[in-house]
């Protein structure tokens, strides 16, 4: 049981990236495959932070000027997923924008019935 | 067939990822350069937290270009969504009632608040640049759900973009030309540690940072919500 405790965030993490895969790959919906890409940015910035987590470790944040710095955890993947976050927003909002040309041309969102888009 | 394919293939990433997992370990500190930074962060760059030291202290240029990916990306939606006609057509929606246009107003500047106190803050406690800005997009989203026909005037939005963008690279230059000799070197004095005028020009980037990022993803509603009438 240990195992599942020592691993739970990275099981949490790659559970929502697996998800956000299997919903890009398997939905017809253009919208719903968006929403999957979304969940797929979530796991990943998830991942990232608890890669850098140490164990009992607080935010790298000197609030008051006695907190012991080895007890603090990795600040560098959260600088990464802080920018990794508005990244994911400017790519959600281009592929919505995408899709809204896209239902204006084929007045469909179905992937099936969009010639272009087929697999 | 193709729920089979694709399952496959993510059982096959899975296996991959798992046999790299296993290597990792959780919860141990594994990079010396996040010592190095939690160490040495507040002497070098006058900042007491820690993750904005990262961002725009010893990674201020990484930050420049993430903030040129948000603004190519707005501006590629601009393209996307460029119709020609940039008329506002009359749309059949009935307008908000009153408690709810009110509650819109009053909440607005609030809100707005907030978020220049999150970005104001940002080398002191949780928060940022982008993280206000955000917040302060919220502000406009609410206004467009809340206050039909209220709406961003473009010209304003731009030019608290741009010159978002242009202090940010304006304080690079100078960081050039100052004490340091390389781009975005800190050429302010650090100040007394904890103190909201401290930290150099860390605080004046998240300034222009938030400001920029609110009216870009202020801009992105604005042309998705258009879009959608």
């Amino acid at each position: 049981m240990s195992f599942l405790e020592d691993y739970a965030y990275y099981f949490g993490a790659f559970g929502l990236i697996f998800i956000g895969l299997l919903i890009m790959l398997v939905k017809h919906n253009l919208i719903k495959v968006i929403i999957g890409l979304s969940i797929l940015d979530t796991g990943v910035n998830l991942f990232l932070i608890s890669v850098g987590y140490i164990s009992n470790g607080t935010a790298p944040i000197f609030c008051r000027d006695d907190m012991d710095p080895s007890r603090m955890v990795d600040p560098v993947p959260q600088a990464l997923v802080l920018t990794a976050i508005v990244i994911g927003v400017a790519v959600l909002a281009m592929a919505l924008a995408i899709a809204v040309r896209l239902y204006q041309r084929y007045g469909t969102l179905d992937l099936r019935k969009i010639k272009e888009l087929r697999w | 067939m193709r729920v089979f394919l694709s399952l496959l293939a993510l059982a096959v990433i899975a296996l991959g990822i798992a046999m790299t997992l296993t290597d990792i370990p959780f919860g141990k500190p594994k990079a010396d350069i996040a010592t190095h930074y939690v160490e040495n962060g507040r002497e070098d760059t006058g900042a007491v937290n820690i993750i904005t030291s990262v961002v725009l202290g010893y990674r201020g240029f990484d930050t420049l270009g993430e903030v040129a990916v948000l603004f190519v990306a707005a501006m590629g939606l601009g393209a996307v969504l460029a119709t020609g006609t940039r008329t506002p057509k009359a749309n059949g929606w009935e307008p908000a009632s009153l408690v709810l246009y009110t509650g819109c107003r009053f909440l607005f500047p609030l809100i707005v608040l907030f978020g220049a106190y999150i970005f104001i803050h940002g080398h002191l406690t949780p928060g940022g640049g982008f993280q206000g800005g955000a917040i302060i997009a919220s502000a406009f989203l609410l206004t467009y759900l809340g206050c039909r026909g209220r709406r961003v005037h473009e010209a304003w939005s731009s030019a608290v973009e741009s010159l978002g963008g242009l202090t940010f690279v304006v304080l690079g230059l100078a960081g050039l030309t100052a004490a340091g000799h390389y781009f975005l070197s800190a050429f302010l004095p650090a100040g007394t540690l904890g103190q909201l005028f401290s930290g150099g020009i860390i605080p004046l980037i998240y300034i222009a940072i938030g400001l920029k990022v609110g009216s870009e993803l202020a801009g992105v509603i604005d042309r998705l919500v258009e879009e959608s009438q």
